[in-house]
């Protein structure tokens, strides 16, 4: 039936309808602005790096999310659980390997972290392949608080409610030692998130990614095109683990501390407000919303220090109720107005 | 006249609770066929194409599938072995576009759909491949839109796409004209009607126009089990059908 156009040299319309597809993975000047800015922050805010840093490290937790839910549709408040093994699992590394190159190495310890979580996010993710979203949250939700209530009784390893004290890790690849001022946990921060982002980047515009898509928009078909649908979630939900395992592993090298508020509810909770914030889909919400999150702490922090939550809240329930898909929805939104506008005129 | 059977059913048992839903079915589709499946409202018609397709497990009885027992397979497994169907739902990927979701459907066809490095577009013989069967369901013009966006009856014609693009031995056509407005009809019938030779179908259909056009045999299903099969003639002047069948259609008319 249709082979007898294989045999041909793709039709003009067929070579145009791929440069169509292939565009969508083409980089645009907001996307290559963005990243600019973010590496320009360094000499535009010196004395804000240790935030930035920070905002960073939320922004891949947030991101992580972004994969499993704005492209798997597998809704979750678990989240923090992986954060918080891959903060304890790299801090445990530097703590106990110390001096021992190559173990107390930060960028060993990223994979020892996100490798732990890793693994946890694949025994568990056959637990989310199932139900509803309702059933998703609530599973998501208990394996989060089972892993806080283990690193709150294994005192002896994780130092319980004190936290891990101790989390000394050597200089990046033995050459950049971390320093007073953030610099290098700056520098170190942006290098992983951009190149973790390269990644997902690659991923959800991939066979594999559109594959999640469908998936999310109607499971049943999915399987009646023969598609491996447990295979994709339980792979998608590891990778996303080992994203979060690695923003965890940042947080405790940079800040040189874990502790139980890393695995705490509303580190899963807050995540999750930055990805909706952002709006969950584009790769780019979850930054966004991180960015736009910590500076609304800071700077309503400073002038309202009582009520900060309320002014986060109430943004938080205007946005969901009057724009849809959170800021990037609302641009696209934009967009695709002006775009109407000028293709009417 | 001793085609190749694709696609048989042994004593097909559904039960839903205290029904019988589908109920002891013996049915074979050779080679090439152009089989119609008609019933009454609530006859079993889209049970029996869900335990075919592999969305309902059976209570018993055995499924095969170019002589393989398929009973136990997953719809997924089903897919691969070239089962195709469509769904007298739409039952499309809505933020997609029509070109994605063929593109999207034939890499699963060559499992190619684990890859995750290169873009989307990048297997230029899958491109090509969906365009070509945008051309030939007359659809090309809708390639790059949101699926979800579309009008009605062009859904209906991209559901038939995505069955083609996975090169089936048997393809069950679920009503594909249900629900699609008159001066959009003609064109399904027309896509139906020139449907490759080499797969047997199977047609759902309460649309007697459609059937008694598209049709070479015809089961009736009644109360779930197998009522009559023949001829399209056959099935027309057997005053049984014309009772139970085509005298409701009469009174519906």
């Amino acid at each position: 039936m249709t082979d007898i156009a294989l045999s041909h040299r793709p039709s003009p319309e067929a070579q145009k309808a791929r440069a169509v597809l292939l565009g969508r993975s083409r980089w645009g000047v907001a996307e290559i602005a963005f990243w600019v800015i973010a590496a320009a922050c360094y000499f535009l805010l010196p004395t804000k790096l240790s935030l930035l840093s920070e905002i960073a490290i939320l922004g891949l937790l947030a991101l992580s999310i972004d994969l499993v839910l704005g492209y798997a549709g597998i809704v979750t408040l678990g989240q923090g659980a992986f954060f918080g093994v891959g903060a304890y699992a790299a801090g445990l590394a530097a703590k106990y390997g110390a001096g021992s190159a190559p173990w107390s190495d930060p960028v060993i310890g990223l994979f020892i972290g996100g490798g732990f979580a890793a693994l946890i996010g694949f025994i568990t993710s056959f637990l989310v392949l199932r139900g509803s979203d309702l059933t998703r949250l609530m599973v998501t939700l208990g394996v989060a608080l089972i892993v806080d209530e283990i690193v709150n009784q294994t005192k002896w390893l994780t130092g319980g409610s004190d936290g891990l004290q101790g989390v000394l890790p050597s200089a990046v690849l033995g050459i950049w030692d971390f320093d007073l001022y953030g610099k290098t946990a700056f520098i170190y921060s942006m290098v992983v998130l951009f190149v973790l982002f390269l990644l997902a980047r690659a991923i959800v515009k991939s066979p594999f990614g559109l594959s999640l898509q469908a998936i999310k928009g109607n499971p049943l078909r999915t399987r009646a095109i023969g598609m491996p649908v447990n295979g994709r979630l339980v792979a998608i939900y590891t990778i996303g683990s080992f994203y979060a395992g690695v923003a965890g592993a940042l947080a405790a090298q940079t800040t040189q501390f874990a502790s139980p508020d890393y695995v705490a509810f509303h580190r899963s909770a807050d995540a999750l407000l930055m990805l909706v914030f952002g709006g969950a889909g584009h790769l780019y919400g979850g930054l966004l919303g991180s960015i736009i999150f910590r500076t609304m702490q800071d700077v309503l922090g400073n002038i309202t220090p009582q009520y900060w939550q309320f002014w986060l809240g109430a943004t938080l329930v205007a946005l969901v109720l009057f724009v849809r898909g959170g800021i990037l929805g609302l641009l696209s939104g934009l967009r695709d107005r002006m775009k109407r506008k000028g293709d009417a005129a | 006249m001793s085609a190749k059977i694709l696609l048989e059913s042994r004593q097909l048992v559904k039960r839903f609770g205290g029904i019988l839903a589908t109920d002891h079915v013996d049915f074979t589709l050779p080679e090439g066929a152009r089989h119609a499946l008609i019933g009454p409202n609530g006859a079993g018609k889209t049970t029996f194409v869900n335990l075919l397709s592999g969305v309902l497990t059976p209570t018993s009885g055995e499924i095969f599938l170019d002589g393989v027992n398929v009973t136990g397979w997953s719809a997924r497994r089903r897919a691969h072995a070239g089962m195709a169907r469509t769904f007298q739902i739409n039952q499309l990927f809505a933020d997609l576009t029509p070109l994605e979701t063929l593109v999207l459907t034939i890499s699963e066809r060559e499992n190619a759909g684990w890859s995750w490095f290169r873009p989307v577009g990048s297997r230029a013989d899958f491109v090509d491949e969906g365009m070509a069967l945008l051309r030939q369901l007359g659809i090309e013009d809708i390639a790059h839109g949101r699926v979800g966006v579309l009008a009605y009856g062009k859904q209906r014609l991209l559901e038939i796409a995505v069955a083609l693009a996975q090169k089936p031995k048997v393809l069950l056509l679920d009503e594909p004209a249900a629900g699609v407005p008159e001066h959009e009809r003609e064109q399904i019938l027309d896509v139906v009607a020139a449907l490759p030779d080499n797969v047997a179908l199977i047609l759902i259909e309460h649309d007697m126009h459609l059937v008694f056009r598209f049709a070479k045999s015809i089961s009736v299903l009644v109360n779930g089990g197998l009522f009559m099969e023949g001829t399209p003639e056959e099935v027309a002047s057997d005053p049984r059908v014309r009772k139970v069948y085509l005298g409701e259609e009469e009174v519906n008319v």
